[in-house]
């Protein structure tokens, strides 16, 4: 893949943790950009981002410290938004803040 | 291979396919398909996929409408799992490389993950029943029109669900079942009943299991041992299928016992009656040999209706026992049951902290003569027509013993005054399960024309140990020397006075105790019906002077587990094959 890799580390403030509607938030957005998307709490649990169903399994309860790392094309965008959903204290209030962004 | 234990309610060993009963009762069809229909699979598989991704999308939107985003976000959830590439290859893979048909790959995946989740504990576990809504909804578009009518199964099935309620099991095709497993319930739970009265295997209160099988599953029942083995390795199904061939044979020589009397080696006669709870089930101890029915729990009139039963509707179940059993005795039971179970009661009592010690059974009765008077008139109507004897569950006093007796008085004199016919020297007995009762026995035994030692409770109460309580459940136990020196008690008090004593608790339909009641001076024996062959069997293999000096020898024991061994020791030396 073209484009750089791009790192960050987030940590989850959701009270319910990086439950079933974050994690479909997630994986839907994920999925709309080109680049690759992997999320991880260890170094050797690589999780596809665009994957519901590894994201679920990655159990993360409020507090944990998660590493985003995207590589592509379009990796800056997609870095912004999804670090920015990551660390959203809930889904309704990330859906709010771009509206507004973009509104 | 997976290996789970639970509590055999009923003997034997079934092996079978297993059918999941969900809530929606889906029945997966067939495990493989044949090579050259793989393609078409996987578009079947597609296109329930699609199907299934697009009705969770409208229902994130309808939802999402009424109730606002954060419900319909489940729904979002769920379609995004639909969608998801990697499932979807993931199902795929076993159909094409190992042949499984859509349907069985598709809850072999999603079991797996809800498993996963499952163990993860906390929240995430709950997330597992998004795992099954999900698995139901398209195994729906899968099977569409071709759900299997759970009436008309085409092969035999081992049931497994999570509990088996009346109105479940009403549905089943009982020539299809070939055994039951179930992660709740207990021995007295309707899945133990049914499979009684079905006569096949079947083991219960295994606890959360249900995510490690998918229909179709090759599962094996031992309802001896209660073990449930799903996806057998070959070792194992070998030897399961041995053992299942050996009891075949051992039940069809008991069943050869039925002709023959239930009599020792030195030609004393005892008097084997079987244990029932519906008027059908009389025709079942028939056929195993009983000679009566030694115990008529009538409780079944009560439960889970809308009111209380009728005197017309206890006739009727009354007379229907009398009729299939002719002229052989019938012990009617005046209801056994807690304030909690059924209409009238929860109106005389709300949240007893303590229901085991509470207003049940004749205490309960005698606060409600409305309902103990209707069946006590029941019972006497049936008595003209058959040997009928009534007997009162849970006396703890003289006095209530006496009172009962006086309610019975009344009622005798009410039908006579309507001219309506009844036996007035039925006779009457009491359970002794209390273990005042037990102490009161020589002062009783005056009082009454027969006994019936209800072990159950009886060990319950002795012990102060719940039996269904995991905790304690090992305390309860009928080779207890307590236990046993109350039997004792209650028998010598029984013998002197000329009345008629039985045990009708498990204890007695348990062969290792056989020698043990028989010789504390036993002569009759309730039994489930179920089990009338084989303690027929152990009675006809001992003499009684052998199994008095059984009896004395466990006296002088001071624990159950001693009692228990050495029990076992000397049952095996007579009949092995009963002792496992």
């Amino acid at each position: 893949m073209n484009g750089e890799t791009h790192q960050c580390k987030v940590t989850i403030t959701n009270p319910n943790g990086f439950h079933m509607r974050p994690a479909a938030t997630f994986a839907e957005l994920a999925g709309q950009f080109q680049s690759s998307i992997i999320v991880f709490k260890d170094k050797d649990q690589r999780i596809n981002g665009k994957n519901i169903m590894e994201l679920l399994l990655l159990a993360a309860e409020p507090g944990t410290e998660l590493t985003l790392e995207v590589a592509g094309p379009d990796a800056s965008a997609a870095m912004q938004v999804l670090a920015q959903l990551l660390a959203a204290p809930s889904v309704d209030d990330f859906l709010k803040e771009r509206q507004m962004a973009e509104g | 291979m997976e290996i789970k234990r639970g509590v055999p309610v009923s003997g034997g060993v079934a092996i079978g396919p297993a059918l999941v009963l969900d809530t929606e009762w889906f029945r997966i069809p067939q495990r493989f398909i044949e090579g050259d229909r793989l393609s078409e699979e996987i578009e079947r598989l597609h296109q329930a996929l699609t199907a299934s991704a697009l009705e969770a999308r409208e229902s994130q939107k309808a939802v999402s409408a009424k109730l606002g985003p954060q419900c319909g976000a489940v729904f979002q959830a769920h379609a995004l799992m639909i969608e998801d590439g990697n499932l979807r290859k993931e199902i795929e893979t076993l159909i094409r490389e190992k042949g499984h048909s859509a349907e069985y790959a598709v809850s072999l995946v999603m079991r797996r993950y809800a498993k996963t989740l499952e163990s993860i504990g906390g929240t995430f576990a709950t997330r597992a029943a998004d795992l099954f809504d999900i698995e139901k909804r398209i195994l729906y578009n899968l099977l569409g029109h071709r759900r299997e009518n759970l009436q008309h199964l085409t092969e035999p099935v081992v049931v497994l669900a999570h509990d088996l309620t009346p109105s479940e099991t009403a549905s089943l095709d009982p020539a299809k079942v070939q055994a039951f497993a179930t992660e709740a319930g207990g021995r007295a739970s309707h899945t133990a009943i049914m499979a009684g009265a079905l006569e096949i295997p079947a083991v219960v209160g295994l606890g959360k299991f249900l995510t490690d099988v998918s229909g179709g599953d090759l599962t094996i029942v031992d309802g001896n041992r209660g073990v449930v083995i799903i996806n057998p390795d070959d070792e194992t199904l070998q030897r399961y299928e041995l053992t299942r061939t050996s009891f075949r044979s051992f039940e069809s020589r008991l069943e050869e016992l039925r002709l023959l009397p239930a009599e020792t080696r030195d030609g004393v006669r005892i008097l084997l009656l079987g244990n029932i709870e519906f008027p059908q089930e009389a025709t079942h101890c028939l056929e195993r040999g009983g000679e009566g029915v030694g115990l008529y729990r009538t409780e079944f009139l009560y439960l889970g209706k809308q009111r209380d039963p009728t005197e017309a509707e206890h006739f009727d179940a009354y007379i229907t026992v009398v009729r299939t059993m002719g002229s052989r005795p019938v012990v009617i039971r005046t209801l056994d049951l807690g304030a909690d179970k059924f209409p009238t009661g929860t109106e005389m009592v709300s949240g007893e902290r303590n229901p085991f010690l509470g207003l049940r059974s004749v205490r309960l009765c005698l606060r409600n003569l409305t309902l103990f008077k209707t069946q006590m008139r029941a019972i006497l109507r049936a008595s003209a027509l058959g040997d009928v004897r009534i007997m009162f569950p849970m006396v703890s006093t003289l006095l209530e013993l006496r009172q009962c007796k006086m309610i019975l008085a009344e009622v005798k004199e009410d039908l006579e005054d309507e001219g309506i016919m009844f036996n007035p020297k039925v006779p009457v007995g009491t359970m002794i399960e209390v273990p005042s009762a037990a102490i009161m026995a020589e002062q009783m035994a005056r009082e009454v024309n027969f006994f019936s030692i209800g072990t159950n409770d009886l060990i319950q109460y002795t012990l102060a140990a719940d039996r269904n309580n995991e905790a304690v459940s090992s305390l309860y136990s009928p080779g207890d020397p307590a236990v046993l020196r109350l039997i004792d008690q209650v028998v010598r008090a029984a013998n002197k006075n000329g009345v008629e004593v039985n045990v009708c608790g498990q204890m007695s339909g348990e062969p290792v105790y056989t020698m043990l009641l028989l010789g504390l001076g036993l002569r009759q024996l309730s039994v489930t019906p179920h089990n009338i062959p084989e303690i027929k069997k152990i009675i006809r293999s001992i003499s009684l002077e052998e199994a008095a000096h059984v009896a004395q020898e466990a006296l002088r024991l001071e624990t159950a587990r001693d009692v228990n061994n050495y029990l076992r020791e000397q049952t095996r030396r007579v009949l092995p094959e009963v002792v496992d």
